[in-house]
């Protein structure tokens, strides 16, 4: 049909476009799996890093994980970190220089189990930092094992039949444990399974950024991901799943949103 | 009133076939393509293109940013 294909090269012009792949992302495939969420967070980060023209003032840790290679693909600074250790070393980072934006992007094996420990102080401690934490309840790059926040009764390459609580716990809702914690300003939970719910993840990355210019204290946002090669589903199925499996035990919504607490009620009196 | 019209271009070789786009398609316009690119994936294309009307929902979607969404208003 030649007039149809006319009429679609007439549309396809610079001045019609209404979305283009940002200019803050490299031409590098990414290489995670057809479907991966990871790949649309970095393009929501790398979207707000443009839209508020940050991008030589950005300072980004990756982390261990699929995540690991995070620097190819978003074209600002970047620092590898050790396994888990990304929020001290974006502690370290941000004291250095406290005018740049700096955050750290971490996936659960890494910031739920490993890194636990660095996740917990930095958020108490109200560092101005941003973190962002890709939730799949599962370690993706290593073969699909049990991690701290995978759900009772998943089948993982290390819980064959199912996630049992007498043996292996119960999930890890580091979220709400870090909500808690004075240093917090900002804790959210959000998804990208449609579009609808990139749209909103992405106004909680550019508010995280903005508490982080506003010096109010952590800024958390948890990104509840699929990987649907560690749960062998394909991706369509993967979002389905996570809807109906995740969503319940990691109900999507701002946990808090605030500034971190006044040093005065926690001091001591006389 | 106005009505919209648009289009999409999916970068073939960089589509990895993960039907996400497809799927969040509100209108119908993609499906992936038969064919295959360099690395054997089923990239999307735009199988019905006189329904597009460039809502971005596709590109919104895309874990590997290859979709760029084109709108024009036709009075």
């Amino acid at each position: 049909m030649p007039e149809l294909a006319q009429k679609i090269r007439d549309i396809i012009k610079p001045e019609n476009i209404v979305y283009a792949k940002s200019p803050l992302m490299n031409d590098d495939v990414m290489h995670y799996c057809p479907g991966c969420s990871h790949g649309v967070v970095h393009r929501l980060i790398g979207e707000v890093i443009e839209e508020m023209g940050i991008q030589d003032q950005t300072i980004g840790v990756s982390p261990v994980g699929c995540a690991v290679f995070a620097y190819k693909y978003i074209d600002i600074d970047w620092h590898e970190a050790a396994h888990g250790r990304a929020p001290a070393v974006a502690t370290g980072i941000k004291r250095v220089m406290p005018e740049k934006y700096v955050f750290s992007y971490q996936g659960d094996g890494d910031l739920a189990a490993i890194g636990t420990a660095e996740t917990f102080h930095a958020v108490n401690r109200g560092e101005n930092i941003v973190m962002i934490f890709i939730n799949n309840a599962i370690y993706g790059m290593t073969g699909g094992q049990m991690a701290p926040t995978t759900l009772v009764g998943q089948v993982t390459s290390t819980t064959p039949y199912g996630r049992n609580v007498d043996l292996n716990g119960y999930p890890l809702r580091i979220t709400e444990l870090l909500a808690q914690l004075p240093g917090a300003a900002y804790v959210t939970r959000q998804s990208v399974q449609n579009a609808a719910a990139v749209r909103k993840t992405k106004k909680a990355i550019r508010k995280a950024f903005e508490i982080q210019a506003m010096k109010k204290g952590t800024a958390f946002v948890e990104v509840v991901s699929t990987c649907s090669s560690g749960w062998k589903l394909s991706p369509v199925d993967s979002n389905k799943w996570m809807e109906e499996n995740m969503f319940p035990q990691y109900p999507l919504g701002d946990l808090k949103d605030g500034t971190r607490a006044d040093a005065n009620d926690y001091s001591i009196k006389g | 009133m106005a009505k919209v019209r648009g289009a999409v271009v999916v970068d073939n070789e960089v589509c990895k076939g993960c039907n996400l786009c497809v799927v969040a398609c509100p209108s119908r316009t993609l499906a992936l393509n038969r064919d295959v690119n360099s690395k054997g994936y089923h990239y999307s294309y735009m199988e019905n293109p006189e329904n597009c009307n460039g809502c971005t929902n596709c590109s919104a979607v895309c874990p590997d940013s290859c979709i760029t969404v084109y709108r024009v208003k036709v009075e």
